[in-house]
C-alpha cells in the first residue's frame, strides 16, 4: 500500500471535512483507498467497504478509518450496513460510490452473459444501491436532508472502448443515474448534491500490475500514458483531491454535473 | 462556512480580469485569503470611489491595472505591470464579460461585435499575452500554471433571445479545449479549463434582470430571481463565492491532472 503514505505533497492546511461522516465503497485499494486517506486527512470520519481484509487492515492502520465487509451487489446487506453507520455515527454526509469492476468484459461479439451481468451488477446496480441508501440516510440527518454523493464514472463514459463493452455502458449509464438523482433531490427540496467524477487512466496498483504482467511493460506503459495528451496517467491522490473537493461545502452549488479529470484525454477525442 | 485561512496559494501570482465586482471580485478575495498575490484589471479608473474603496479593502497583496480586455494595447500594459511587479504568473482568470439579450432579428452588428470583442477576443488576448510568462512560471508548483476561462451554462445549452451571449460563451468553451490540448501536447506546464456558472447573484445578473423589467417582461427584478430559483434544482441562485471556490480548485495543485475540462457550477440547471 505504497500510496497510503503520500500526505507530503498535498497542500492541506485546513480540514474542510471536520465533523462529516463519509462512506466509500470499494475502499480497500486504488482510488477508493486513496480517497479514504484523503477524506480522513481533511478531518472526516470514514467508513469504507470491500472484501479484501488484509488490504483493508492496512488502510485502517494508515488512516484510522473503519472497515465494514460489504459487497455493493448484496441487496439484503445494505439495510444492515446503513443501520450500523447511523447507529455508530448518527449521520451521513458524504458517499463515494466507487466500487467497480471490468472482470469478464469483452467486445460486443465476445462478452458472455455472466461477465455482462457481473459488471452491470457492480458498476450500475451497485452504484444505484449506493446512491439510494446514501440519499435515504442523508435525508434523515439531524439538521435536515443535506449531503454530497459522488459517483465514480470514467472518461470512458464519453469514450467507449471496443473491448470493454459492459464497462463503457455502465460508466455512461451512471451519468443518467447521477442526473436523475440530483433532479429528484431538488424536487424534494433536499440539500443533497449528486455529482460524477470522470477520471482518465489512473495509475493504481491494478494498472501497475497489468503493465508489469504484459508481454512488453514499456510499450504497455507508453500506451496508457499516451491516452492523455499530458503524456502521463493520473495518480490516485489527484482523483482523491477532486472527490474531497466535491465532498466539501466548497461545492454547495454543484449538483447533477460531470467532473472530468483526464489530462485532456477527452477534450479532443483523438481516438485510442 | 468554509474556512478560508488555509493559504494554499502562498507564493503564487494571480491575474483576474474584470476583478472589481461580481465573480471576478470573489475570485480576487479568495486568492488573497489563500495567500496569493493578485493583480486585477477592470474598466474603472483606480480613483473612482468604488474602485478606490475596493482596492483599499483588498490590501497590499492586490494591485490594479485599468484595462479593457478587448484592447490589445491594454494587455501590453497589463503584461508590463505584472512583469515589473512580480516577474511571474501562475493563475490567469479570464473573467471579464458582458451580456446581450434580445431577438436575433433586432440584434445590431455593433452589439454583436461588442460582445464578441469582450467575451471572446478578451479571453484570446489574455491567453496570448500571458502564455510565455505562464510557461516560464509553471514549474514553480505541482500542477503548473492554470488558466480559467469563464464561460457559462450558456456556453453549453441555448436559450431563447440570448443568441449573442450563447455564441460568445460557446466559443470560450472550445477555445479552452484547444489550448489545453496544445499546451499538454507541447509539454508546456500550463493547464486550461473552462468554468460554467449557472445563475449567480452579481451586478451583471441584477442589471440584466432590471433590463427585462424595463422591457415589461416581469413586474420586478425579484420576480425574476424567484423564477430562476424555482427552475434551478438546488432552488436558489449562486453566491459569487461559490464560483470562486471552483476557480480556487482549478488554480490549486489539487487539480493538477485537470485540463481541457468544463467545471459546471449551476445548481443542477443543465442536469434536468
Ligand atoms: N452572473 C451570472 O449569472 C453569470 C453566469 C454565467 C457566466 N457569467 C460570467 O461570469 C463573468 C463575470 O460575470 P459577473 O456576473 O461577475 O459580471 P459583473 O458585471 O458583475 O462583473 C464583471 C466585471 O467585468 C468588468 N468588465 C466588463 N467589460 C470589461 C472589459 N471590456 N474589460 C475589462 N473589464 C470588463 C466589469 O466592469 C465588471 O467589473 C462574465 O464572463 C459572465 O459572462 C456570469
Amino acid at each position: 500500500m505504497g500510496h497510503v503514505q503520500r500526505h507530503s505533497h498535498w497542500e492541506i492546511a485546513v480540514k474542510r471535512l471536520e465533523g462529516k461522516v463519509a462512506l466509500v465503497t470499494g475502499g480497500t485499494s486504488g482510488i477508493g483507498a486513496g480517497t479514504v486517506e484523503r477524506l480522513c486527512a481533511e478531518g472526516a470520519r470514514v467508513i469504507f467497504t470491500g472484501s479484501n481484509q488484509a488490504a483493508a487492515d492496512a488502510v485502517c492502520a494508515a488512516t484510522g478509518a473503519l472497515f465494514i465487509r460489504h459487497d455493493v451487489t448484496d441487496v439484503s446487506a445494505w439495510d444492515g450496513l446503513m443501520a450500523r453507520i447511523l447507529e455508530e455515527y448518527g449521520r451521513l454526509d458524504i458517499a463515494f460510490a466507487n466500487a467497480g469492476t471490468e472482470n469478464g468484459d469483452g467486445s460486443i461479439e465476445s462478452i458472455g452473459i455472466e461477465g455482462w451481468n457481473t459488471i452491470i451488477g457492480v458498476n450500475l446496480t451497485g452504484v444505484m444501491l449506493t446512491v439510494q441508501h446514501a440519499m435515504r440516510a442523508m435525508a434523515r440527518n439531524p439538521e435536515g436532508p443535506v449531503g454530497s454523493i459522488i459517483v465514480n464514472s470514467s472518461m470512458n463514459a464519453h469514450r467507449a472502448m471496443g473491448n470493454f463493452v459492459a464497462y463503457s455502458v455502465s460508466k455512461t449509464a451512471v451519468l443518467a443515474l447521477v442526473k436523475s438523482s440530483a433532479v429528484h433531490s431538488g424536487n424534494r427540496k433536499y440539500k443533497i448534491r449528486v455529482n460524477a467524477v470522470l477520471p482518465g487512466v489512473v495509475e493504481t496498483a491494478m494498472i501497475a500490475n497489468l503493465i508489469e504482467k504484459s508481454g512488453d511493460p514499456a510499450a504497455t506503459r507508453a500506451a496508457y500514458e499516451g491516452l492523455s495528451p499530458m503524456g502521463r496517467m493520473a495518480s490516485v491522490d489527484e482523483v482523491a483531491g477532486l472527490v474531497a473537493w466535491l465532498a466539501s461545502d466548497e461545492t454547495r452549488f454543484c449538483s447533477g454535473s460531470e467532473f472530468t479529470m483526464d489530462g485532456a484525454s477527452t477534450a479532443g477525442m483523438n481516438g485510442v | 462556512m468554509i474556512d478560508l485561512g488555509s493559504q494554499r496559494l502562498k507564493g503564487r501570482v494571480a491575474l483576474v480580469s474584470g476583478g472589481l465586482r461580481g465573480i471576478g471580485l470573489a475570485c480576487v478575495e479568495r486568492f488573497l485569503a489563500e495567500g496569493a498575490e493578485v493583480v486585477l484589471t477592470d474598466l474603472e479608473a483606480p480613483d473612482t470611489d468604488h474602485a478606490a474603496a475596493t482596492l483599499a479593502r483588498l490590501g497590499q497583496a492586490a494591485s490594479y491595472v485599468q484595462a479593457n480586455v478587448a484592447q490589445e494595447d491594454d494587455w501590453a500594459k497589463v503584461l508590463s505591470a505584472v512583469t515589473e511587479r512580480h516577474g511571474k504568473l501562475h493563475i490567469l482568470v479570464n473573467n471579464a464579460g458582458i451580456d446581450l439579450t434580445g431577438p436575433v432579428a433586432e440584434t445590431s452588428l455593433e452589439g454583436w461585435r461588442r460582445i464578441m470583442s469582450i467575451n471572446v477576443d478578451g479571453v484570446f488576448l489574455g491567453v496570448r499575452t500571458f502564455v510565455p510568462l505562464m510557461a516560464a512560471s509553471g514549474a514553480d508548483f505541482r500542477g503548473g500554471a492554470s488558466i480559467v476561462n469563464v464561460s457559462s451554462i450558456m456556453g453549453l445549452v441555448g436559450m431563447s433571445e440570448v443568441s449573442g451571449y450563447n455564441a460568445s460563451k460557446g466559443a470560450v468553451r472550445l477555445f479552452t479545449k484547444s489550448i489545453a490540448l496544445e499546451f499538454a501536447e507541447k509539454k508546456m506546464p500550463i493547464r486550461a479549463n473552462s468554468l460554467h456558472p449557472g445563475f449567480v447573484m452579481t451586478p451583471l445578473l441584477q442589471e440584466g434582470f432590471q433590463r427585462w423589467v424595463d422591457k415589461g417582461v416581469a413586474g420586478k427584478a425579484q420576480d425574476l430571481v424567484d423564477l430562476m430559483s424555482s427552475k434551478t434544482p438546488i432552488g436558489r441562485l449562486a453566491d459569487p463565492s461559490e464560483l470562486a471556490s471552483a476557480v480556487f480548485f482549478l488554480a490549486s495543485s489539487d487539480s493538477s491532472y485537470m485540463t481541457g475540462s468544463e467545471l459546471v457550477v449551476d445548481g443542477g440547471w443543465t442536469a434536468q
